[in-house]
């Protein structure tokens, strides 16, 4: 069982990188959907007894991060028209030295930790760190605010797979809360996008600075 | 004794093969009928019975270069363990040996290639060992996580322990090194993502254009030991994707050969999905097939102790 773990969030660490070192958003947001599938997976390892708030958990785990939101997305890359990241703050290839950087930080700092006994063979504490240092150095080096987005869904499914950690202390509710404000925030960012490029024709973030009415 | 006869034939004859089952898959991607899968066989005959053209700015070098890869390749050949089969040759710390038999044969290739005074070669043998650069560090580290894994310098037992019931706690480094390897093998191969073996166009071409100026028998050389370096590189990369064994030893060979066509297969949808990648962004690849191994490698020391 811990070994599927320890696969799965291995994987969940190279589709980190993958979105780190690609310029085409949509195939940043398949393998940001495909993460959302795996992550739906964790509650189900992690559990010992298949309860039903597990499976109502997984459920939502895959079906808002798999299905909906990247299907938000793509619709707002289509109506907007863009295809690729053109030149972020930091390049490709540093941002996949930086986030390989970030994952051996994680391992290295989660080695440190105090953790609990259960804890220690599996790979679920730093992948959860590397994962949001992926999200944030996606959310702060590149330009387009699409891609900021998707570097926000990577933070929170870091977050996610942290509180996996506490699946049995903390309600479901609280889970189920933050799924739904990730869901109205990124349905939010996506009609704002629609209409910031009907009026204004860019994406960049640079440029919104100075919107005027 | 059996074992080792069946060993050197099936790396003599099969990796021809390998690359005709690779163009029938890219062939029926693209709506064609293709070639014989056997054709890379007639081609090297073909090759073989021709006469050859010597330069005359050209000294031994340039006709070694073709007869060290080959022999090279056929020795890296011996020392993997085909299947379940041990390898014929096996000592401690053949894996360096093997490392740098690949070594040696780039150096005799990127030689001859100098050799012929051309510029065009000589811009071909540059990309060539600027690339290896990057991706020998990355066979290193699969090695060294191989290694440790098993506990073993052999390649022979590095290779069956994957095969074992072992694999299966080490599932997670050994899925970033199988990545990793896979990438160092499409490389080292020539194969799309990094190279394109039939394109002709002299500013992108990395292996076609060394060997431009060899011809009939030594070329045909080339392309025989350029298939037998993709068959010693995937009989390598199976042992970590697919262990599995037959409870009937003899099994163990036919299982092998559907294997590694499975793996030509694979190669062959991955080159007709993808697109060939620009010159500049190929160390993007294999630095991030360098993380995946040296990652592993970081995971394995920390987690699995």
């Amino acid at each position: 069982m811990t070994n599927l773990l320890n696969t799965i969030l291995v994987t969940i660490l190279v589709m980190n990188l993958f979105a780190l070192g690609t310029s085409r958003i949509l195939a940043v947001t398949r393998v940001v959907a495909a993460q959302g599938v795996l992550l739906g997976f964790i509650p189900l390892l992690v559990h010992k007894s298949l309860v039903m708030p597990v499976l109502l958990m997984a459920a939502a785990a895959i079906s808002i991060k798999a299905i909906l939101i990247p299907s938000i997305i793509v619709r707002a890359l289509r109506d907007a028209q863009i295809k690729h990241e053109v030149k972020p703050l930091i390049g490709f290839l540093p941002s996949i030295i930086l986030g390989a950087i970030a994952t051996a930080f994680a391992l290295l700092f989660a080695g440190q930790l105090p953790l609990a006994g259960n804890h220690y063979d599996t790979l679920l504490v730093p992948t959860a760190i590397a994962t949001v240092l992926v999200g944030f150095i996606q959310l702060v080096t590149r330009y387009k605010a699409i891609s900021q987005v998707i570097g926000y869904l990577i933070l929170e499914n870091g977050i996610f797979i942290f509180s996996m950690l506490l699946v049995e202390a903390m309600p479901l509710i609280v889970e189920m809360g933050v799924m739904l404000d990730l869901f109205v925030g990124i349905f939010v960012t996506c009609i704002i996008i629609n209409h910031i490029n009907q009026a204004f024709s860019s994406m960049d973030t640079r440029e919104l600075v100075s919107l005027k009415e | 004794m059996t074992d080792t006869i069946i060993h050197i034939f099936l790396l003599l004859t099969l990796p021809p093969l390998l690359l005709g089952v690779i163009n029938k898959t890219k062939a029926l991607f693209a709506g064609r009928k293709g070639p014989p899968v056997l054709q890379l066989y007639y081609d090297i005959i073909k090759l073989m019975r021709k006469g050859m053209v010597l330069s005359r700015t050209t000294t031994w070098v340039f006709i070694a270069g073709p007869v060290v890869t080959l022999a090279a390749v056929v020795l890296a050949g011996m020392l993997i363990p085909i299947g379940q089969f041990d390898a014929p040759i096996a000592f401690a710390g053949d894996l360096i040996f093997f490392a740098y038999l690949f070594g040696l044969a780039r150096f005799f290739t990127t030689a001859a290639a100098l050799d012929t005074g051309s510029s065009f070669e000589g811009m071909g043998a540059a990309r060539e060992v600027t690339f290896a650069c990057l991706s020998e560090p990355a066979l290193f580290f699969a090695l060294l996580v191989l290694a440790k894994i098993s506990g073993s310098l052999k390649l022979t037992t590095m290779l069956h322990s994957s095969t074992s019931a072992f694999s299966v706690a080490m599932a997670a480094p050994l899925v970033l090194v199988s990545i990793g390897l896979f990438i160092v093998l499409l490389t080292e191969t020539c194969r799309i993502p990094v190279d394109d073996p039939n394109t002709h166009l002299e500013l992108t071409m990395i292996h076609e254009v060394m060997v431009l100026d060899h011809s009939g028998p030594l070329f045909g050389i080339i392309l025989y030991s350029a298939a037998m370096k993709l068959f010693v590189l995937g009989t390598v990369l199976l042992h970590i994707i697919t262990p599995f064994q037959m409870n009937r030893m003899w099994l163990n060979w036919p299982l092998f050969i559907v294997e590694i066509l499975g793996l030509a297969i694979v190669i062959g949808v991955v080159e007709s999905v993808m697109a060939r990648l620009r010159m500049r962004h190929i160390p993007y690849l294999l630095v991030s097939a360098l993380l995946f191994c040296g990652f592993s490698f970081i995971l394995l020391m920390r987690y699995y102790k």
